[in-house]
């Protein structure tokens, strides 16, 4: 069993509260221990990570992607999605059900974990579809979903619209001890193409209006306290500011505190609907970019804790599928390979918070949000999943280089601080973008075998 | 004819996309070249060279029959080549895109495409997507800058505006269906940048408060606005571009704001009425308004075909 050793980094692990420069020595699979090692062992098939100038921290961890298998293998793989993920530092991820068909019983949940073994990439993790098909009228098989690795559930690409569906659900949920995702949005006020407002009736395009959103989080909130709290239950995509004030009013006690959390992605946070107004049809998001003093508040949710998690919503898309009329396109960009640079762009650059509180979001807490207890931390006895940040690293976002199926990125092109380059899943190393940084090893190319897998047409 | 005027102004637009991006300049410019070819209707050959050898593509997406006759018309007296060609209704990720098709038409050999389609933005999507020039017919609930500037060309006619396009001192009452209506988009950017005061009026569901940005006056009362208006520009109900209900009953739109002869009574006596067409007859006008004296609605339809020569003029003389 090698041994593999990183050292010189700033380890951060916010599970712990750890903030240092140390050492980190993943063995076995495991965290086998933390902290200064004397002498680093290079011998025999043992390896040396060199992570001067980096932080290294637990693998990154994305609760809400779409890696549409089964059924529109032409826009994303698990196998793709999952060397996309790692690209981008991330170790594990969720993916949503709005598949097709949709992951909504036991077999289609082992289905996702097969494929995603076969691909060997990132740990991929299902959620399961809340009603059958996603159709909003029964109850999918939830507790054998459950049973079978499902690790929270969602209708995601709609929000339940009943509220008697929603109760029920939140209660059957509840009993699985399994988190309930929620896209936000009522059906008959919301399925715009741009936020509502001046903008859209200037360019006669339909308006999504915040309250859309709002208005399933409020009920949700009150039916999740009517119910006595007992289901968990995560607000996904946020766009609007309004939304921040009702989760932070809806956390404001324990119980709250307890059950209730949410997401944000890195795109609301740095785009406005400004940019629909030459039709791109790249900015076209569910829910759709808002203004900037939604990502004001959304970073003041952040910035105080009513926002939990840090969720890409990374969503593939050919280009056939986004090449056309701005109504008629389909909604969503990709976001694992350039999320980290973004939200340190609106996150830290801006001074909200610093990295620790970011690594939290984008590790630990989805973790505890799907119930992964040996991910998102590096105590001892965690999984080896570990990913190596230089924090100074100035890069091009190029689409054209993504890992990903899909190119539908609205910040190709974009100048970049920050990436990942090294990423450890279950002490592999997946991903090695400064190789020399790296000794030991019996002479394996650790660089050549982790490049090999992120090659798209080798998966 | 030239596009220079004295002071150096030259037409700067490879397209004609919407009025929301036209100068002031621009707008009176075009309406003054428009001016200029109405003669050719007049005369015992209705043709002039301006366009000759050039090719223009009526790309309609969408069903209609004034506009595409009144282009081809225009197109025809500037003498030149037209080309009519129907798109498919609608778009499918899978299959044949407004992109493709344009390029494939604009493979030929064309000069201006003229493009209707029930998409906002498609226009402009088509620009970006072709190196010549692209007129919008229509896109979706965006803009129908043609319609907005016949209509112009039609008041300064009426109201003795022509020297100068200046509408400083003019009230416009747009009335209807103003959310899902591209015409009246283009009437209230060409308007107010001709110094117009717009009023819009209708039913809260077809009149949101976000075109109070627009820097129009809003309002639900069309009988406390009429004694006001110089012009009324009555829009059609769009039945079929409505989802769910947007008023109780045609009845109860009718008795609030249908244009009847008892209520035009009630306007100034010059009031000129205008109608873009097709008429929805006993909804939002009586026939013995749209056919009575304060009308304007044939002249417009006449201005259309001016407007749309000086477009297609002054589009293919600018180089991409």
């Amino acid at each position: 069993m090698s041994r593999l050793t990183i050292i010189n980094g700033r380890v951060i692990d916010p599970g712990s509260g750890l903030d240092e420069q140390t050492d980190l020595v993943l063995e076995g699979g495991k965290v086998a221990s933390l902290g200064k090692v004397s002498k680093p062992d290079d011998a025999g098939e043992n390896r040396v990570l060199d992570a001067s100038g980096c932080i290294v921290c637990p693998g990154l961890i994305d609760v809400h992607v779409h890696l549409r298998e089964p059924g529109q293998e032409e826009k994303e793989t698990i196998a793709t999605g999952a060397a996309a993920a790692v690209a981008g530092g991330f170790t594990s991820v969720c993916c949503m059900p709005n598949t097709s068909p949709a992951l909504d019983d036991d077999a289609r949940i082992e289905f996702v974990y097969r494929q995603a073994q076969r691909a060997g990439l990132a740990n991929v993790y299902p959620i399961g579809a809340i009603t059958r098909g996603r159709g909003g009228k029964e109850l999918a098989e939830i507790a054998l979903m459950a049973a079978s690795g499902a690790v929270g559930f969602s209708d995601d690409g709609v929000g339940v619209a009943s509220a008697g569906m929603m109760a029920k659900a939140l209660t059957y949920i509840a009993m699985t001890g399994k988190v309930l995702m929620q896209h936000c949005e009522d059906p008959e006020l919301g399925g715009g193409v741009m936020n509502a407002g001046a903008l859209a009736t200037r360019l006669g395009l339909a308006g999504w209006p915040r309250v859309a959103e709002e208005l399933m989080i409020q009920r949700d909130v009150l039916l999740n306290r009517a119910q006595g709290s007992k289901a968990r239950y995560h607000a996904q995509h946020l766009s609007s500011g309004g939304s921040v004030e009702l989760l932070r009013k809806a956390r404001s006690d324990q119980a709250g505190r307890a059950t209730i959390t949410a997401e944000v992605s890195p795109h609301h946070l740095l785009l406005t609907e400004e940019s629909c107004a030459t039709y791109d049809s790249n900015y076209k998001m569910n829910p759709p970019l808002r203004t900037r003093r939604d990502i004001d508040e959304l970073i003041d949710g952040v910035k105080d804790g009513t926002i939990t998690v840090l969720a890409t919503d990374h969503a593939p898309h050919t280009a056939e599928d986004k090449q056309v009329e701005f109504a008629a396109a389909a909604y969503g960009i990709i976001g694992l390979e350039c999320a980290l640079p973004l939200y340190k762009k609106a996150l830290i650059d801006s001074g909200a918070i610093d990295w620790p509180r970011l690594i939290e979001m984008m590790t630990v807490n989805g973790a505890d949000l799907c119930n992964l207890t040996s991910k998102g931390r590096l105590s001892v006895g965690s999984d080896a999943d570990v990913t190596v940040i230089d924090p100074d690293h100035t890069w091009t976002i190029d689409s054209n280089q993504f890992a990903s199926r899909s190119r539908n990125c609205p910040f190709d092109g974009w100048s970049v601080t920050g990436r990942a380059i090294t990423t450890i899943v279950g002490g592999e190393v997946k991903l090695a973008l400064d190789p020399g940084r790296v000794r030991g090893g019996s002479g394996a190319n650790v660089a050549d075998s982790a490049q090999a897998l992120l090659q798209p047409a080798a998966v | 004819m030239t596009e220079q005027l004295k002071d150096g102004y030259q037409w700067p637009h490879r397209h004609l996309l919407g009025l929301e991006e036209l100068s002031a300049q621009d707008i009176r410019f075009l309406l003054t070249t428009a001016l200029g070819f109405e003669g050719v209707s007049t005369r015992s050959v209705k043709k002039v060279p301006a366009l000759r050898g050039r090719v223009v593509v009526n790309l309609f997406f969408e069903d209609s029959t004034r506009t595409r006759a009144s282009f081809h018309l225009a197109a025809s007296r500037l003498s030149a080549d037209v080309l009519e060609m129907a798109g498919k209704g609608s778009s499918v990720s899978k299959g044949e895109t407004l992109i493709d098709t344009a390029r494939n038409i604009e493979a030929m050999g064309v000069d201006v495409i003229v493009c209707r389609h029930h998409h906002s933005g498609a226009a402009a999507q088509l620009a970006g997507a072709v190196g010549c020039s692209v007129v919008n017919a229509g896109d979706g609930q965006h803009e129908h800058p043609t319609q907005g500037l016949l209509d112009m060309l039609t008041i300064a006619k009426r109201t003795g505006r022509t020297d100068g396009f200046d509408f400083a001192g003019l009230t416009v009452a747009i009335v209807g269906d103003i959310a899902h209506s591209r015409v009246a988009r283009s009437n209230i950017y060409g308007l107010k940048k001709l110094g117009a005061h717009v009023i819009l009026v209708g039913p809260s569901t077809l009149l949101p408060g976000a075109f109070a940005d627009l820097d129009c006056e809003l309002s639900h009362n069309l009988d406390e606005v009429l004694p006001r208006v110089d012009v009324l520009n009555m829009l059609r109900i769009q039945f079929e571009r409505i989802s769910g209900q947007a008023f109780p009953s045609v009845r109860e739109y009718v008795t609030r704001f249908g244009l009847t002869a008892a209520r035009l009574a009630r306007a100034k006596p010059d009031v000129l009425v205008m109608h873009p067409g097709p008429m929805n007859r006993g909804v939002e006008i009586d026939s013995a308004v749209a056919d009575g004296p304060n009308s304007a609605i044939l002249e417009q339809v006449a201005n259309g075909l001016c407007v749309r020569m000086a477009a297609l003029f002054l589009v293919n003389g600018v180089q991409g």
